[in-house]
């Protein structure tokens, strides 16, 4: 083997805790912005909250209440189904679209470029993008589909508007998995093709056994990132359709904020907001093991992170 | 300075036990650094490891005996303690 | 066989990449047009051809005022955490401390918070240390998901570099400051110019934190097109300028290190 495994493979850390004081500026920075205000919605959510000085300890009441409400159960597995979708559509054309890119010369420089386009809009620019190209008068993308005689309108059709919204996502974040791909595929030896072409190995065969394994690393993140911001989407969905119709795009996000800043009920918000915390890091904490520990008894190299 | 942050007395007792967990176990690894050994987990597990899965699994039993019950929160408390105590020694 | 696979190759990179120009070339279309047009009747290209859209963003120091916070509370916060993120990556990719694996999780953890009523601890604790509507208030909260993801990758291209290097140059008598900047920074150029690419891309395009921060003087441009859409109804051709220049500062960034990126993508982490 070549390349950066073996380096890694034979790099043993030196266990060294001075190492914490070039950590510490890092700390110190994220943890002024991460602990403080989790702290502070921690302390919301065991109190009724009027205005800055008037508050009253409730307990956990409003776990109790936000537990059993089931406005907020639809929203959890709407959530649930929409980021399952991103990650099932997103991740395969990730990986071919990687596959697909030009290896050399300018045309890879190009396609990067164009590739990492959507990913350098702001947000709620996004939206509007989609807000427009999808209307049916205005809109290149419904004006289409309507003069091909499909009935699509995303204002007032809940499957259209919610379809609108996974394909708004699939253009903004597919490339994100095939850049990170992209970059996993690169760190690929030579080598390597050249012995699958001598053993006549079929496209299949090269992708299963050369690239998919090289690939882990990368979709480890990919899968993570595109799981939490997916789990979190709030500001394109809000642009495009405002949670319309119905509650069919509302999401989590939205009717967080709904309860925060429009009825003004930050206990309960904050409850869930906490409840869905920990949903999210106890998703992530399992996918994440799961994968370095089939790394570990992959290669068995204990120090490999 | 603090008020905006609300704080109660409860939920500042809780992080100071937090916290004060966090301290000892940092103290704890210093002092007899923990090898990577394997339990009754599926998977081999750090001190540090053990004590992570202890709190999360405590945070969703909480939430369980709210969501689901009107059993007192003491009841979870102490199945939590219990599952803590079992996860560092025999985990 | 070989070419059959290649031009089907081609044709699929084609049409993605069609998908992807597509809604962003509408956008383009819109922003020359006069609102007449674009609400008139569907047309593929600007008949009318108008630059009075660009002309009253440029002229509005309430709308160009808007580019330059967003570009400098970006250019903060990248600066911010390289500094932070270059020594804890390499402390990550070369020693095993107390808490490390931890500590990288916890890093990840925090982007999982659902942003909706975090918001309001954070137009408070940055109110209360006197930074709210600055730049630096936008700066050093956007650190929150920046700096776990610039950590990240660096640790991947550090990790790329053999110990030996650090060793032999200790030997020679180098510091570690000295070692850091003038032998082991230029080494990781290429890793430098990924992460200055996600850092600058996670900030530029994130909106509720920089919205909720600022009010006036820092206020980012993503906000205030959507305050202008609110207040005036919608001047479709404005916002679709506005929304065509916030592209632009994207473009000249990967343009700029499309090298270092390529060549970056190249060493991977794996």
């Amino acid at each position: 083997m070549t390349g950066a495994k073996v380096w890694k493979r034979t790099m043993n850390k030196i266990p060294n805790n001075k190492a914490w004081w070039l950590v510490l500026p890092m700390f110190l920075l994220v943890a002024f912005s991460a602990i403080i205000p989790l702290m502070t919605v921690v302390n919301y959510s065991l109190q009724d909250i009027f205005d800055q000085n008037t508050a009253y300890f409730v307990g956990v009441e409003w776990y109790q209440e936000v537990l059993r409400d089931t406005r907020l159960h639809d929203s959890l597995l709407r959530q649930f189904g929409f980021s399952l979708s991103v990650l099932l559509i997103e991740i395969p054309l990730g990986i071919a679209v990687a596959l697909m890119m030009p290896t050399r010369g300018w045309q890879a420089s190009a396609v990067l470029i164009l590739l990492a386009l959507p990913l350098l809009i702001p947000w709620n620019v996004v939206g509007t993008i989609w807000q427009v190209f999808a209307r049916g008068d205005i809109g290149l993308f419904g004006w289409t589909l309507n003069n091909l005689g499909v009935d699509y309108n995303y204002t007032s059709n809940s499957l259209d508007a919610w379809l609108t919204v996974l394909l708004m996502d699939v253009w903004h974040w597919t490339s994100l998995v095939a850049l990170l791909c992209y970059s996993g595929l690169r760190a690929i030896p030579d080598a390597y093709y050249q012995a699958a072409k001598i053993d006549r190995a079929s496209p299949w065969a090269v992708f299963r056994y050369i690239q998919l394994p090289r690939l882990k690393n990368v979709l480890v993140i990919g899968v993570l990132l595109r799981f939490m911001d997916s789990f979190m989407i709030y500001t394109e969905p809000f642009v495009l359709t405002g949670g319309g119709p119905g509650t069919s795009t509302t999401f989590l996000s939205q009717t967080l904020t709904q309860m925060a800043i429009g009825q003004f009920d930050i206990g309960p918000a904050a409850a869930f907001s906490l409840v869905y915390f920990l949903i999210v890091l106890l998703v992530s904490w399992v996918f994440f093991t799961t994968i370095t520990h089939m790394e570990k008894s992959d290669n068995g190299n204990k120090h490999d992170k | 300075m603090l008020n905006w942050m609300a704080w109660t007395m409860p939920s500042g007792l809780f992080f100071i036990g937090i916290a004060s967990i966090l301290l000892v176990m940092t103290i704890f690894e210093i002092r007899k650094p923990c090898v990577e050994r394997k339990g009754w987990l599926p998977i081999p597990t750090t001190r540090g490891d053990r004590l992570f899965i202890g709190l999360l699994s405590s945070a969703f039993i909480h939430l369980s005996f709210l969501g689901l019950s009107d059993l007192s929160l003491w009841i979870a408390l102490a199945m939590s303690a219990l599952l803590m105590l079992i996860l560092l020694r025999w985990g | 066989m070989a070419t059959n696979m290649i031009s089907k190759r081609n044709l699929g990179m084609f049409m993605y990449l069609i998908f992807v120009l597509l809604p962003i070339y509408w956008l383009l279309n819109m922003s020359f047009k006069t609102n007449d047009e674009i609400l008139g009747q569907l047309t593929l290209w600007p008949t009318d051809f108008t630059l009075n859209n660009y002309i009253t963003i440029f002229t509005d120091a309430s709308w160009y005022m808007g580019y330059v916070n967003s570009m400098t509370y970006v250019a903060m916060n990248l600066v911010i955490t390289l500094l932070v993120s270059l020594p804890a990556a390499y402390a990550f990719s070369r020693y095993k401390f107390v808490g490390d694996k931890h500590l990288f999780f916890w890093l990840l953890s925090n982007r999982m918070a659902p942003p909706a009523v975090f918001l309001l601890p954070f137009f408070q604790l940055y109110s209360s240390v006197g930074l709210f509507d600055t730049h630096l208030a936008v700066a050093l909260a956007h650190c929150l998901f920046t700096v776990p993801l610039a950590v990240w990758i660096l640790e991947g291209f550090m990790s790329g570099v053999p110990k030996e290097i650090d060793e032999t140059a200790y030997i020679d008598g180098y510091s570690f400051g000295h070692f850091f900047i003038k032998i082991f920074i230029p080494m990781i150029s290429s890793g430098i110019g990924v992460t200055a690419f996600f850092t600058f891309m996670f900030s530029w395009v994130e909106l509720l934190l920089a919205r909720t921060l600022t009010s006036v003087d820092a206020k980012p441009i993503s906000a205030i097109m959507t305050r202008t859409v609110g207040a005036t109804g919608i001047d479709w051709g404005v916002l679709a300028a506005a929304g065509v220049l916030t592209i632009i500062p994207g473009i000249l960034v990967v343009w700029f290190v499309r090298n270092h990126v390529a060549k970056g993508f190249a060493l991977g982490r794996v």
